[in-house]
């Protein structure tokens, strides 16, 4: 089976027209699936399930694979009854972010998203044995954890793993946009929307090191695993995916085709992506590192001499 | 009252673990020595043999001791994991605070006596998640994590069957927990994966002209003027450059403290309050101890009628981070 690749969902609060635009371009471009909806804040419903359902039918018929995305942090009551009507769509298979979707979800088909806490065959085994059908790695995990995954995991189980975007690092009840704007997040007025890509969090020294998405806390680097796309392969990954920024997204998707397709090399395509991401590049996971390094292949010869 | 309040304690070592019993903990919670629990830090936590003595001392003296092995096994040490469920089993715990699912099935179909506990580490905000927990494995209490307002609390509580504790006093997590992975983005380390939180030996001080400056890995956490106190670099609570204006933005050196409104947790229905900081001296475990514990029985003898004392405040103020003290998101204003 190729490896496919898929289109993670928008964690930023775009306006209602841009997403519109953006999903209008995506059906044009080779990916094979696409989750759909609000992962990261309750307040931002400039899209309604509605809106969301129709974006669905839309890229069904330009033949995608849609999946609907769910919150990755459920406290209050209007937000367990939003996650209800997502599991009771009816239509499409829905990614899981909390276990209050677990819970609504079992029994059926769903996707074990990658705030799950999926760190051993075990875990895997019982999201299975409630009807996942897919999970997506946690961003924390390297190369050899996703190894021993893949050794232990259940059959019929597909496995899904981050390569491209800021990393999703952190949730809070805080808002630390509306924070930052000197707003309490009961009166946020919406401030998230302000950056397309995040607010930046630097350190005193003005080294970039965070960045803010209202409850979210991501990256400020870019992770970028083009160049492991043969070992994801090896490992049997069965889709790779994409996080999106509001810039260059057309180009990276053709890039990351590409080389899913062999008709670029890896190392060739690393850099042009790089070039096009809004942050530095990050791959430390990967290799079992800090998540913030960037590690090119000098630095790991080092590191595996090193370690020898 | 005819359910009383469990007053959970932490013990890093056998002698806080006497000052907590001593000082009126109902239950105090420890973990083994390795990475099975999040506060693997050097020098700190128990062997079997120590558990032993522990577990002995807390039974003879009328209160519980829990274990927590609440941190994410990975396939390559999966049995190291496992084997802390038998070994705890095995010593007679009163409970098991966990938070990895598939822990939790392994100790619910190996050992069905023995109590479970879902960690904080485990993330369940809502009454359908610990719904999840409760069907599946059968827990008997909820650490609810620190991101949840009195009101939603609440909720939870009228909600479900399962017993619910809150944290009452100690380091506040600004994130939600066993949902965050900054230290592991730092340092490699992270609370899930290793059970600990910008760790010590990523601590880097350096004197410079502009103050005492601290690095974790490289990273610049905080710069201190000579009369400004410094604290544990804990990566959130430095202070960072947002919009060009530096500040704490995501959070100030604070301590978690609910002697505010201890009568309403006590009218919420809330099962058990904890105390964090199993890494902290038997001194300071003794002392919070105390305190909560006379704060406690006050709000429960009569909820109507209690104010915090002035003098508890002042002690567990002492005690804080920063010498200051929040509701965190208990309070939606902090939100």
């Amino acid at each position: 089976m190729a490896m496919k690749l898929a289109l993670g969902p928008i964690l930023y609060f775009w306006p209602k027209q841009q997403v519109m635009d953006f999903y209008r371009q995506v059906a044009e471009w080779p990916v094979d699936m696409v989750y759909l909806g609000e992962v990261v804040c309750s307040k931002r419903r400039a899209l309604r399930l509605d809106d969301w359902l129709q974006i669905a039918r839309q890229l069904t018929a330009a033949g995608k694979a849609v999946v609907l995305s769910s919150l990755a942090l459920i406290e209050a009551e209007s937000e367990i009854s939003v996650l209800r009507r997502i599991a009771q769509n009816g239509e499409f298979l829905v990614e899981a972010n909390d276990m209050t979707a677990v819970q609504n979800l079992k029994g059926r088909a769903y996707v074990a998203g990658p705030h799950l806490n999926i760190y051993n065959p075990e875990s895997l085994a019982l999201h299975h044995d409630n009807g996942a059908r897919r999970w997506v790695m946690p961003v924390e995990l390297s190369q050899q954890a996703l190894a021993e995954m893949q050794q232990h995991r259940p059959a019929q189980m597909e496995t899904e793993v981050l390569v491209f975007g800021r990393l999703p690092l952190a949730f809070s009840a805080r808002c630390f946009t509306a924070r930052a704007e000197q707003l309490p997040k009961d009166n946020c007025q919406l401030r998230c929307g302000d950056f397309a890509d995040g607010l930046a969090m630097n350190t005193r020294d003005q080294q970039a090191f965070l960045t803010l998405n209202g409850i979210q806390t991501q990256s400020a680097t870019t992770c970028n695993l083009v160049r492991a796309i043969p070992t994801l392969r090896e490992l049997n990954t069965d889709v790779v995916r994409l996080s999106p920024q509001s810039q260059h997204m057309a180009e990276i998707v053709a890039l990351y085709s590409q080389v899913l397709g062999n008709s670029l090399d890896p190392r060739e395509a690393e850099s042009r992506i790089n070039r096009l991401s809004c942050g530095s590049p990050a791959n430390g996971y990967w290799y079992d590192r800090p998540g913030m390094e960037w590690l090119d292949e000098d630095r790991l010869d080092d590191l595996f001499i090193r370690q020898r | 009252m005819t359910n009383r309040i469990e007053l959970v304690a932490p013990a890093g070592s056998f002698p806080a673990l006497r000052k907590a019993v001593d000082n009126g903990a109902d239950a105090v919670y420890i973990g083994f020595r390795d990475a099975t629990n999040a506060r693997n830090f050097p020098g700190l936590n128990f062997d079997e043999h120590t558990a032993a003595e522990a577990i002995a001392y807390a039974h003879l003296h009328g209160s519980k001791v829990l274990l927590a092995l609440n941190t994410y096994p990975q396939a390559g040490s999966w049995s190291t994991w496992t084997d802390a469920v038998d070994r705890a089993a095995r010593l007679g715990v009163d409970a098991l605070i966990l938070a990895d699912t598939g822990l939790l099935r392994y100790a619910h179909r190996q050992h069905p006596q023995l109590r479970l506990h879902l960690s904080v580490q485990g993330s369940a905000t809502s009454y359908d998640a610990i719904a999840f927990y409760r069907e599946q494995f059968d827990i008997k209490r909820v650490v609810l994590p620190r991101v949840l307002s009195l009101a939603q609390v609440k909720r939870i509580i009228a909600n479900t069957d399962v017993e619910v504790e809150t944290f009452a006093f100690g380091s506040l997590c600004v994130m939600v927990e066993g949902r965050c992975y900054l230290s592991s983005y730092v340092t490699g380390e992270s609370p899930n994966t290793c059970g600990a939180c910008s760790p010590a030996h990523a601590v880097q001080w350096q004197e410079t002209a502009a103050g005492r400056e601290v690095r974790l890995n490289e990273v610049l956490i905080d710069v201190y003027k000579p009369q400004e106190s410094a604290g544990y670099p804990v990566l959130c609570k430095g202070r960072f450059e947002v919009n060009q204006e530096l500040g704490y933005a995501l959070e100030e050196p604070t301590s978690l403290s609910v002697l505010d409104i201890l009568p309403e947790l006590v009218r919420s229905g809330v099962s058990a309050i904890k105390i964090e900081g199993r890494q902290r001296s038997p001194a300071y475990v003794a002392q919070v101890t105390r305190v909560l514990r006379q704060a406690l029985d006050a709000a429960e003898r009569d909820p109507d009628n209690y104010t915090p004392r002035k003098e508890w405040i002042t002690q567990l103020d002492k005690l804080a981070e920063g010498n200051t003290h929040t509701l965190g998101a208990l309070d939606r204003q902090w939100q």
